[in-house]
Formats: structure tokens, C-alpha cells, sequence
């Protein structure tokens, strides 16, 4: 990691210029940076969050506020730069110490906060149990009392009832009142909140910016992390934007959403710049005809077109990766049919699907994807150990030419075939994996989030792959949550909000504010479904990976 | 996602090592080869009847059962599994081939068939209860482990059968321990016993099964990745399948080698196998530093023990010295394994249950 404090790129130390902070802050930042490895997450943020204030944390996918959140709360002691609170420099190492010092922290995943099988009263004085100063025996008493306290700060007072079931059968935003109360136990002077309101309806995350609010009214400084525009809105004192690593942005009252998404999303004019025309796709390889990809959402008839790319956009929950799995073989639809090439199509496993044409580049590279400890040979050949061998022997010469052949194409940095794939970065490390399937010569080829971790280097090159094998007379979809990843590779681009299709349109013929307000379901606030149907976001067990933060909220309930 | 402007920055295309990294990955890989070489050469010099070649089949052959059972456990951590049931399956085929000649009457080649065919069902059971009733295979193998170690008491009455024994009603047994049989033990081909021959057939075997075709391929990827290996259209419960019902005929002619050498159905038969087993695998992984199940460094671990076995009784030490022999043995793989490897060790046994 380079010093942080030595070479700070230029060009943002003139952006940021807090507006209405006091000085020094409860918590400030000089030129914290964070690496993994090689690749730099965070090249010297400076921020001050100061008392009584509200500061939204606005950012794509893979901008840095998860790292910035995880070096803030104690879990990355990993970091350069300095933290300071209240004036004094601190090392956070962890988030127990963190929260002694006066950080806490409401992560994203309520579930993970609850420990299943203890109480809810139990739950909420969670913290306890770690300190040695407690008295060794569990009391009910004490707990009890101790947890009305906790939610007293809250404003709220749940009953013995509520406080002794087991806190695994709180409903969801009851479960994030509780987190979130018991991160206020430890009487903090920062409060961070990543996005608090996911799994929450609109009349629950109304309810938790009252209380917010009052918390300001105290004097607490509040870091709000959302996607949620109108929650900003309604809530922030001030904006900070992160993008590639850096504040791009900092600003007050009222905010200009217009460029504030500009800060966020930036490479807008290059994009335009670059793409021509969009390739018109001829016949159709694939047709989904009234099929269901989520409980409760309606059939969605579509078209999977030869000779063009298709962009599949979805927030999490949308239905984007049910869609990838059932026309890849690793689930059913609830309902309707699908046809490839004009023949009914039923994939029952990944194999049905590998032997009609059909590849799927899952979603999660290391959980799916690679073979770690493999080489990159054995990495890139594994679904085609069948053509590679004769009579079950493998074929060594037949294998590396598909592997030679692979990392060519897609211009993947390695030793050679026999390195372990382990010792690629991450976007070489999808690079074999997408050139792996690609190397099938698909019928149809299926991406889902090909380019989560992945540079723009590596994200070029597969769009490129991906238009090449287009031109050669198959169909390619990309499925993603991120609308510059899409405008990028895809010829025609489809909206799913809430498992239907909100917009389907070839890609110059459609302007992007259109496509975000698609995207984030505005054309749809009055959907019957919203209040009632369970949050996706918790019935689809859907995860972002740590690390990187996902725009993982319900399009329903976004209110801008 | 993470989108830096600039490029990454090519990789070199060797990493330069240390020194310390090298000469920590030498002892890795070679270290377990140097420590057998010195230990047959100590013996080779110390004792005179270390080095006749009476001996070295001698050794393998006393080795030859806990060499095979080792390669089933083996075969079941390839898949990312364990059995821990192979003691047990090896006790299970010793009763059962002294019953089927003894009790029944039958020849050796039919005890045989029945061995085999029971271990292959003791493998089936155990892909039933971990592939379809998703038990973790730790579990599920010691489950089986019980199950077959009493139905086989059940079914010898508790007793141990030998030829001629009297029965319960006091008659005496009709049938015995045939000629053929005995030949497992006995036998050998030129001056190579029998035990030995099969113990280095089913090796090469599986060494040609595991790194040459397809299906080692695909049994490694379900071990290291099974999501990863299921989207590559690869049966997984299948694999998993065939892995244990390897492993659990693998374990019953392990079985059938001690059955033969003792000549009776002793019921305490194949009670030590287990451990050694699991140990001869478990050194198999981290010989020559390849950090995955393999099925020449499963051969060289058991042959690791024979002659540290066979070398310290010819020194006259007590048995319980050549257990705790075996721990260091287990300990130093293990170190190797898990430790001072760079590499990622791929034995995640007790930590797959088969999802979906």
C-alpha cells in the first residue's frame, strides 16, 4: 500500500470542502485509504462527520463505502490514514473496541445482528455477555431491565411478552429496532447506518426516521448509507459521494440529484461518446412465454434474441438471477414455458442446459465459479472434461489448446495455464471463468453479474467477447444491477422491477434517466403488491457479497 | 465491483521467492520421502533382518490391509468426504466371509462375493445417508460405523466362527475356511505375496483413476468446489455416490486380507483398522507437498508405518511405542498439511452436507 498521506491524488482536496461541519468533528478522516492485496479500495478519503448531523453516503456498486464502513467500525483494523474522535488519534482494531471509543454500528443483514435462540431482551444485551466486568450468571431480571432501557432510547416499550421470545420470531423491522437499539446502548457519539431501511415498508422506515431525527435532536451524528434517494432526501444534512475510492463530492442543502448522480456514476459522457448503434438482434434463440421467476410476481413473456447482447437490469429481488438460473437449469419457473431455437426447453440440471447450448456465468465467483488451488487450465476445461478425454483418459494437448485458447481471447493475465488460479486478481480470475463457458461456443450465453469485483479493463474486454460471439450468431445476457455496467455491454436493455418486465428497449433508442427511473420502479409506486408482499430482499436469500455493497432495496418502496 | 481507472498491474510472470520459502517448500514436498528414506536406512543398518527381502513383503503385506482401507478413505476425502466406517466394513467382511464358509458352507469364491458385495452396499448406505438424507459425512460414516459393527455381532451370535467350531445347538459348524480362501493371504505370484500384488494393483489403479481420466477430474472438483462443479454439469451425488461405495469395497477387501491372515472370523477384527487408515490418508495429503487425497503418497504413508512398525519391533520396543510412533507421523503430516504449506490443503472433511 502506498502512504496515504504522501501522494493523495489531486483534483479532490478542491471538492472537498465540508459544508457546515464544525471543526475537527466527532469523527474525522485524513487520507484513510484501504488496499486488498493490490487492488485499491479507498486512496485517501478525508471526511468529518460532526455532532447533531446526518451525512448520507451515496456510491455505485464498488465506490468504497463498505470498506470505508468496515474501517470506521473496528472490522478492517487494516487501514491508512488517521481516525480521529473527538480530536484524538485512534487506532480502530476492533469493533468491540470501536464501539468503546463511541463508533457503533447497524450493518446492512438484520439477521446477522440476531442471535437465533436467545431472547429478544437477551438479544438486546447481547454485548454484555463479552464483558468480564458482568456478573457471571445469566439474570432474567436484569436483562429485562436492561433491555427496556435500551428501547426506551428508542421511544419504544415492548412488553415481557415480546422481551422473552426468541428474537429469531421478531418480524424484520421489529429485529432492526432492535439492532439498532442495542447499538445505541453503548451511548456512541457515531452512529452508522447501512442501509437501515431495506427490509423495511415505507410506514416501518418512517417510523425509524422519527426516531433518527430525535437522535440528531441529541446531538448524535448519524452516517447514513442508502441507495434511496427520497430517504436522503428526507433525512440528510449532507451528501457525500464515493466513487473509484474517493470523495467526489461533498455537499448540503438542497441537494442537485442531478449531479449528485452524475458524482456517483461519472463515466455518463465517456459512454456516450463510445457506443454507436446498437446491434439489432435477428429471430429469437430463446422465448420465455408466461413464466414466473418469483412467488407473486406476474408471467413475463420474453424474447432472447440472435446477434444482439441483451441487458438484464434489476435491483436484488427483481427476479434477475431467478431468471438466469431457470433458463441455466438450476431451477424450474413457477409457471409458463420456455422454448430455445422453437423446441420446447426444460432444463432439469446444469448438465441439460451445458448440452442444449445453454451457459450460465454465475453470479458468485468464488462460490460458483473457480476451483481454488487449481490451475487456471484445470479451471477453464473442467465443464468439457468430456470432449478433452477419449475413453475417459484425459487428453493433456487437448486441453491446453482450450485453455491456450482462452486466455488469448480474453487477454487473461497469468504465469500460463499452470498457474493456480488463486494467484490471479479477482478480474482475471472471471475472465477465465466467463472465457470458460464462452469457450463452448454457446447457443446462448448467460452472465449473471459478470463484472462484481472486476476492473474496467476486464469489464472491456468481456463486453468485447461478448459482442464477438453475438456477431458469430449467438445470444449473450447480461444480468445486472448496475445501469453504466449495462449501457456498456448491452445492445437492447430489459428492466425487471419485482419479477416483471418494466422496460425493454434496444439501447440507442433510450436515454438513461429513462432507464433509471425504470430501474428504481418510479413508474410503478402504485403497485398493488408494495406494503404487502414480503421484502425480496429476505424471501429470495439473495446476498451481496461482503465487501461490496449491492443496491439491495425494495423498488417498491422507494419513495424519491 | 470494483473499477479502478487504470489498468492492474501485470502480475510477475514468477513470483521470487525467499530463501526461507523455498527451503520451506522443499522440506514440504520432500520431507516425507527424506524421513522414510532415513528411517529404512537407520533400520537397514541397525538391524541385519531389516533387509532381507523376506522382510520388505513382509511388510507389505502386514501392511497391504491398512494400505487399502487407507486408499477408500482416500477416495472418500477426494470428494471432500470421510468414512469413517471402513474399520468397521473391514471388521463387518471379516464375519461375514468366516460365516459364509463356515456357517453356510460355502466356497471362498462365494465368501468373496458376498464380501464385496456387502461393502459395496455399506458404501451405498453411506452415500444414502449423506447424498439424500444430507447428514454430514462425519456423522452419517459413524452411524454406519455402529450399525454394521452390531448387525455383524447380530449376526455371529457375538462369537468369533472358526472351522469346526461347535454351535449353539451342539452340532459342529458344517464348513470351514477353504483352501482357495486362504491363498488371499497365503499365495503369492513368483516370490510377490498376494496381499502385496493387490495392495499395489489397486493403488496404480486408482493413481490412473484419480490424475488420468475424466472422472478423477470430476471427483476432485466435487471435492474442492461442488457448487462450481454442479454448474459445470457435473453429477455431483453421483460422484459422491460412487466415492463411497468405492471406499466401502475398498474397506471389505481390506476385510477379506485379514480374514484370510487370521484364518477365522474374529470379531474384534478390524477394530484398529480405522485409525491407521484415516492416518495413512490423512499422510497421503501431504506427501510430496501435492496437499490433496492422492493414492501414491496413501501408499507410501502406509509403507511409512510398516517399516517404522516392523523396524521398532525388531528393536524390541513395546507396541504402544509404535502407536505413539504414529502420532509424531500423523502430527508431522498434519503440520505439513495444514501448517507450513503454502497451499491450500483440500481435506474439509466432517464439513460437507450435501446441499441441494
Amino acid at each position: 500500500m502506498t502512504d496515504p498521506l504522501a501522494d493523495r491524488p489531486g483534483g479532490h482536496d478542491t471538492v472537498v470542502s465540508p459544508v457546515g461541519v464544525p471543526a475537527g468533528g466527532v469523527v474525522s478522516l485524513a487520507g484513510v485509504s484501504v488496499a486488498y492485496g493490490s487492488n485499491v479500495v479507498l486512496q485517501g478519503v478525508d471526511l468529518a462527520f460532526g455532532a447533531g448531523e446526518i451525512t448520507a453516503l451515496l456510491g455505485a456498486n464498488g465506490a468504497g463505502k463498505s470498506t470505508l464502513i468496515k474501517a470506521l467500525s473496528g472490522a478492517n483494523a487494516r487501514y491508512g490514514g488517521e481516525i480521529r474522535i473527538g480530536g484524538d488519534l485512534v487506532h480502530l482494531s476492533s469493533p468491540v473496541q470501536a464501539r468503546q471509543l463511541g463508533i457503533s454500528t447497524v450493518h446492512q443483514k438484520v439477521a446477522d445482528g440476531i442471535v437465533p435462540g436467545l431472547s429478544v431482551a437477551e438479544n438486546l444485551t447481547l454485548d454484555d455477555l463479552a464483558q468480564a466486568s458482568r456478573h457471571p450468571l445469566r439474570r432474567r431480571r436484569q436483562a429485562l431491565a436492561d433491555a427496556r432501557a435500551a428501547l426506551a432510547t428508542l421511544g419504544l416499550d415492548w412488553n415481557d411478552a415480546v422481551l422473552e421470545r426468541d428474537a429469531a420470531t421478531l418480524p424484520i423491522s421489529d429485529a432492526q429496532l432492535l439492532v439498532l437499539a442495542r447499538a445505541l446502548r453503548s451511548t456512541p457519539r457515531l452512529l452508522i447506518l447501512d442501509e437501515p431501511t431495506s427490509a423495511l415498508t415505507a410506514a416501518e422506515a418512517e417510523r425509524l426516521f422519527d426516531v433518527l431525527r430525535a437522535l440528531r435532536a441529541n446531538g448524535l451524528s448519524i452516517v447514513y448509507v442508502s441507495h434511496r434517494f427520497g430517504e436522503i432526501e428526507a433525512l440528510a444534512d449532507r451528501v457525500v459521494v464515493l466513487r473509484d475510492g474517493l470523495v467526489q463530492s461533498v455537499s448540503s442543502r438542497p441537494f442537485a440529484w442531478h449531479e449528485l448522480l452524475h458524482d456517483m456514476l461519472g463515466r455518463q459522457t465517456a459512454l456516450e461518446n463510445e457506443r454507436g448503434t446498437a446491434a439489432r438482434g435477428t429471430d429469437a434463440v430463446a422465448r420465455l412465454e408466461g413464466v414466473v421467476a418469483l412467488p407473486d410476481s406476474p408471467p413475463i413473456d420474453l424474447e432472447i434474441r440472435r446477434g444482439e447482447v441483451l441487458g438484464v437490469l434489476g435491483l436484488i429481488g427483481a427476479g434477475k438471477t431467478e431468471l438466469a438460473e431457470l433458463l441455466g437449469g438450476l431451477a424450474q419457473p413457477l409457471a409458463g414455458r420456455l422454448t430455445l431455437e422453437g423446441a420446447a426447453y426444460a432444463p432439469k440440471r446444469p448438465s441439460d442446459a451445458i448440452r442444449a447450448g445453454v451457459v450460465l456465468v454465475p453470479e458468485d465467483r468464488q462460490k460458483q465459479g473457480i476451483l481454488p488451488g487449481w490451475s487456471v487450465l484445470r479451471n477453464i476445461t473442467l465443464p468439457f472434461l468430456a470432449e478433452s478425454s477419449a475413453l475417459g483418459l484425459l487428453r493433456r494437448r487437448s486441453e491446453r489448446s482450450r485453455a491456450d485458447t482462452v486466455i488469448d481471447t480474453l487477454s487473461v493475465v497469468t504465469a500460463g495455464p499452470d498457474a493456480l488460479i488463486d494467484d490471479l486478481s479477482g478480474g482475471n480470475q472471471q475472465k477465465v471463468v466467463v472465457g470458460r463457458w464462452l469457450s463452448a461456443k454457446p447457443r446462448l450465453a448467460l452472465l449473471d453479474e459478470p463484472f462484481r469485483g472486476v476492473d474496467i479493463a476486464a469489464r472491456r474486454e468481456i463486453g468485447a467477447r461478448l459482442a464477438a460471439i453475438a456477431a458469430d450468431g449467438a445470444a449473450a445476457v447480461v444480468f445486472s444491477s448496475d445501469v453504466d455496467e449495462i449501457l456498456e455491454v448491452a445492445d437492447r436493455i430489459v428492466v425487471l422491477v419485482a419479477g416483471r418486465i418494466e422496460l425493454d428497449r434496444y439501447a440507442d433508442d433510450v436515454d438513461r434517466p429513462t432507464i433509471i427511473h425504470a430501474f428504481l420502479g418510479e413508474t410503478a409506486a402504485s403497485s398493488p403488491a408494495a406494503g404487502t408482499a414480503p421484502s425480496p430482499a429476505a424471501t429470495t436469500g439473495e446476498s451481496a457479497p461482503a465487501g461490496s455493497t449491492t443496491t439491495e432495496s425494495d423498488p417498491e418502496r422507494t419513495s424519491p | 465491483m470494483t473499477s479502478t481507472t487504470t489498468a492492474p498491474p501485470a502480475r510477475p510472470a514468477a513470483p521470487t521467492k525467499s530463501a526461507g520459502e523455498r527451503v520451506s517448500g522443499t522440506v514440504v514436498k520432500w520431507g516425507f520421502v527424506a524421513v522414510t528414506a532415513l528411517l529404512i536406512l537407520f533400520f537397514v543398518v541397525s538391524e541385519p533382518n531389516f533387509r532381507t527381502v523376506d522382510n520388505v513383503f513382509g511388510m507389505l503385506k502386514f501392511i497391504a490391509p491398512t494400505a487399502i482401507a487407507g486408499l477408500g478413505v482416500m477416495l472418500a476425502m477426494t470428494v471432500g468426504g470421510i468414512d469413517l466406517s471402513v474399520g468397521a466394513s473391514a471388521g463387518f467382511a471379516v464375519s461375514i466371509a468366516a460365516w459364509t464358509m463356515v456357517i453356510a458352507n460355502q466356497v471362498g469364491g462365494v465368501a468373496v462375493s458376498v464380501v464385496l458385495v456387502c461393502g459395496l452396499l455399506i458404501g451405498a448406505l453411506n452415500a444414502f445417508l449423506i447424498v439424500v438424507a444430507r447428514i454430514p459425512d462425519l456423522l452419517a460414516t459413524l452411524t454406519t460405523m455402529f450399525v454394521i459393527v452390531g448387525l455383524k455381532l447380530i449376526i455371529v451370535d457375538g462369537k468369533s466362527i472358526s472351522s469346526q467350531m461347535t454351535l449353539s445347538n451342539g452340532t459342529t459348524a458344517p464348513g470351514k475356511f477353504t483352501a482357495d480362501f486362504l491363498w488371499l493371504d497365503r499365495g503369492s505370484i513368483g516370490p510377490v505375496p498376494i496381499p502385496v500384488i493387490l495392495f499395489l494393483l489397486i493403488t496404480v489403479l486408482l493413481w490412473f483413476l484419480l490424475e488420468r481420466t475424466r472422472w478423477g477430474r470430476a471427483l476432485f472438483a466435487v471435492g474442492t468446489n461442488a457448487e462450481a462443479a454442479r454448474l459445470s454439469g457435473i453429477r455431483v451425488q453421483w460422484y459422491r455416490t460412487a466415492a463411497y461405495m468405492g471406499c466401502g469395497l475398498l474397506a471389505s477387501v481390506a476385510g477379506l486380507l485379514l480374514a484370510a491372515r487370521i484364518g477365522q472370523g474374529d470379531v474384534t477384527a478390524g477394530n484398529s483398522l480405522l485409525l491407521d487408515a484415516v492416518a495413512v490418508a490423512l499422510v497421503g495429503v501431504s506427501v510430496l507437498g501435492i496437499g490433496r487425497p492422492n493414492a501414491w503418497g496413501t501408499a507410501l504413508g502406509a509403507v511409512l508405518i510398516a517399516v517404522m512398525v516392523t523396524g521398532f519391533t525388531m528393536a524390541g520396543l513395546p507396541y504402544y511405542a509404535q502407536d505413539f510412533g504414529k502420532g509424531i507421523v500423523l502430527l508431522v503430516a498434519l503440520l505439513f498439511s495444514f501448517t507450513f504449506s503454502r497451499r491450500r490443503t483440500v481435506v474439509t472433511a466432517g464439513s460437507t452436507t450435501s446441499a441441494s
